[in-house]
């Protein structure tokens, strides 16, 4: 047994899920800071963004070193090109926060407006694929992972009704503008988070069964079409 | 030259395919079909079944004792050498069973090259290493054998290193060029398969290395069949790898195949290192 291999994969490990745990919980904040209007929030979130890339370089390098000592194959080789690609699409789902948080300061700015929109529904949505996806990758659950990537329709579906009530409105209310911009850049954010959780969905499921199922629609095979908004 | 007289498609084609690792029957060169091996009472290899394609390289992989070098033996009956082994099965060359009583060993030795671990020149001139062959083997003039030895050193990647001293004894040659060497003695009477057991295992890395890039330069001409150690030599030379254990064949598949995501846990724990 290649021991000093098996003790890097774990290094490696550790590292991916902490910078997992991180991104999972700038999201959240984000989404606080947005929905509450919380300064404070949003600039963590935006002061917290270098963390974030330094942990992402960090993976990046470590992954590097195992390919060029340790030459991994199978199962191996799976992991450290899955963790590669995970890393890239959790360094992306953070760089959305911090989007998400500065459209927060920018509304904290704003007189405070109602949103009539689904857009709690949609973060809530969107925080849970991410969860599950994160929670897939440390179980290696591979049917938690075909959910999140079934799921992904419906988080894109609230994106577009919600691009078209902020269009609405905004023709309504031209005053309101400013404001609304920052939500429906908010709700295109939060269904790009959606579709980096997707990503990993499907890195995950390489990771184990060796099949790339990304663009293929039998992901949904064994589940169904996504389930539809009632 | 393409001895079976099949087209060589591209080898990223015939990874690519659907069916890949499917190969059509006829371009099966070596089929192993229910095939056994004793050492007296020992069964070294266990009914084992597969198809080896022709004019590819494919790599025999698994930890010592698992019967990988008996197979890559029996192909052209060094085994017969072994007091006490004999073999059950078939093992088919081109259709024939090898084991066939009226098959002749010499012949079949002739078709079916062998290279082996340490490199084992004669003690003689270079060019007489080369030559020594196709003398054995039929009456050619010396214009000819001139002919042959050329082409042989060149085909193993050797013929500018040596062509100004032909008469230097081959021992004097370093063990990369002498395993060189012993490849351009194989090519020399013409065979069409070519047989490695562990051919770079004494080898420094640079020579390791040309014999690898020799083993590629000579896919497509030959049927190579390589046992290897080096899990990582078998998955940059070959095209197919079978993993044997226990004297079992536990996979056959594409090489890319079997080092990205084998079907059986066991080659996959063996070839991560996690057993064997």
């Amino acid at each position: 047994m290649n021991i000093q291999l098996q003790k890097e994969i774990e290094k490696l490990k550790k590292q991916i899920l902490a910078l997992s745990a991180k991104v999972e919980n700038d999201v959240c904040l984000a989404v606080r800071a947005a929905d509450n209007q919380d300064a404070a929030i949003a600039r963590n979130v935006v002061n917290r963004e270098k963390e974030t890339n330094v942990m992402e370089v960090n993976v990046e390098e470590e992954c590097l070193k195992i390919l060029a000592l340790y030459q991994p194959v199978a199962s191996d080789l799976r992991y450290i090109v899955a963790v590669l690609k995970i890393n890239q699409d959790l360094e992306r789902i953070g760089d959305l926060a911090v989007h998400i948080a500065e459209r927060a300061l920018f509304l904290c700015s704003q007189p405070r407006i109602t949103i009539p929109f689904r857009l709690e529904q949609m973060a809530n949505k969107t925080q849970q694929s991410l969860k599950k996806v994160l929670d897939a990758f440390v179980n290696f659950d591979e049917a938690a992972a075909r959910e999140v990537c079934a799921a992904d329709h419906e988080i894109d579906d609230m994106n577009q009704e919600i691009f078209q009530q902020v269009k609405e409105i905004i023709m309504q209310n031209p005053r309101q503008f400013e404001a609304l911009l920052q939500i429906m850049h908010i709700s295109r954010h939060l269904e790009r988070i959606a579709d980096h959780a997707t990503n990993i969905a499907e890195d995950l499921i390489y990771l184990i069964e060796g099949r790339i199922v990304r663009h293929a629609a039998e992901i949904f095979q064994t589940k169904g079409p996504p389930e539809q908004n009632s | 030259m393409n001895l079976l007289n099949i087209t060589m498609p591209d080898r990223a084609d015939v990874l690519s395919g659907n069916n890949a690792g499917q190969m059509p029957a006829e371009q099966t060169h070596v089929a192993v079909d229910n095939f056994s091996v004793f050492y007296r009472a020992n069964q070294a290899v266990r009914d084992v079944t597969f198809n080896i394609p022709a004019g590819y390289v494919t790599a025999i992989i698994g930890p010592s004792g698992c019967g990988k070098s008996t197979i890559l033996r029996a192909i052209n009956r060094m085994n017969d050498l072994v007091p006490g082994c004999y073999a059950k099965g078939k093992l088919l060359f081109d259709g024939q069973n090898v084991y066939d009583p009226d098959v002749d060993v010499v012949m079949l030795r002739r078709r079916v090259g062998m290279v082996f671990q340490k490199p084992n020149p004669f003690p003689k001139s270079i060019f007489d290493n080369v030559a020594y062959g196709p003398k054995l083997h039929s009456r050619v003039g010396q214009n000819k054998l001139a002919e042959i030895v050329e082409h042989s050193l060149v085909d193993a990647a050797l013929w500018d290193e040596v062509k100004d001293r032909l008469d230097d004894n081959a021992l004097s040659l370093s063990g990369g060029q002498q395993q060189r060497l012993c490849i351009a003695r194989v090519l020399a009477v013409d065979p069409e398969i070519l047989l490695m057991d562990e051919p770079t295992s004494a080898l420094d890395p640079r020579a390791t290395l040309r014999i690898e890039n020799l083993i590629a330069d000579l896919r497509g001409k030959y049927t190579i069949i390589i046992v290897t150690h080096n899990m990582q030599q078998a998955a940059r030379v070959s095209d197919f790898t079978a993993f044997m254990y226990e004297g079992v064949l536990i996979e056959f598949g594409l090489t890319r195949e079997i080092f990205t995501k084998p079907k059986n846990k066991q080659t996959d724990d063996y070839i991560t290192g996690r057993f064997g």
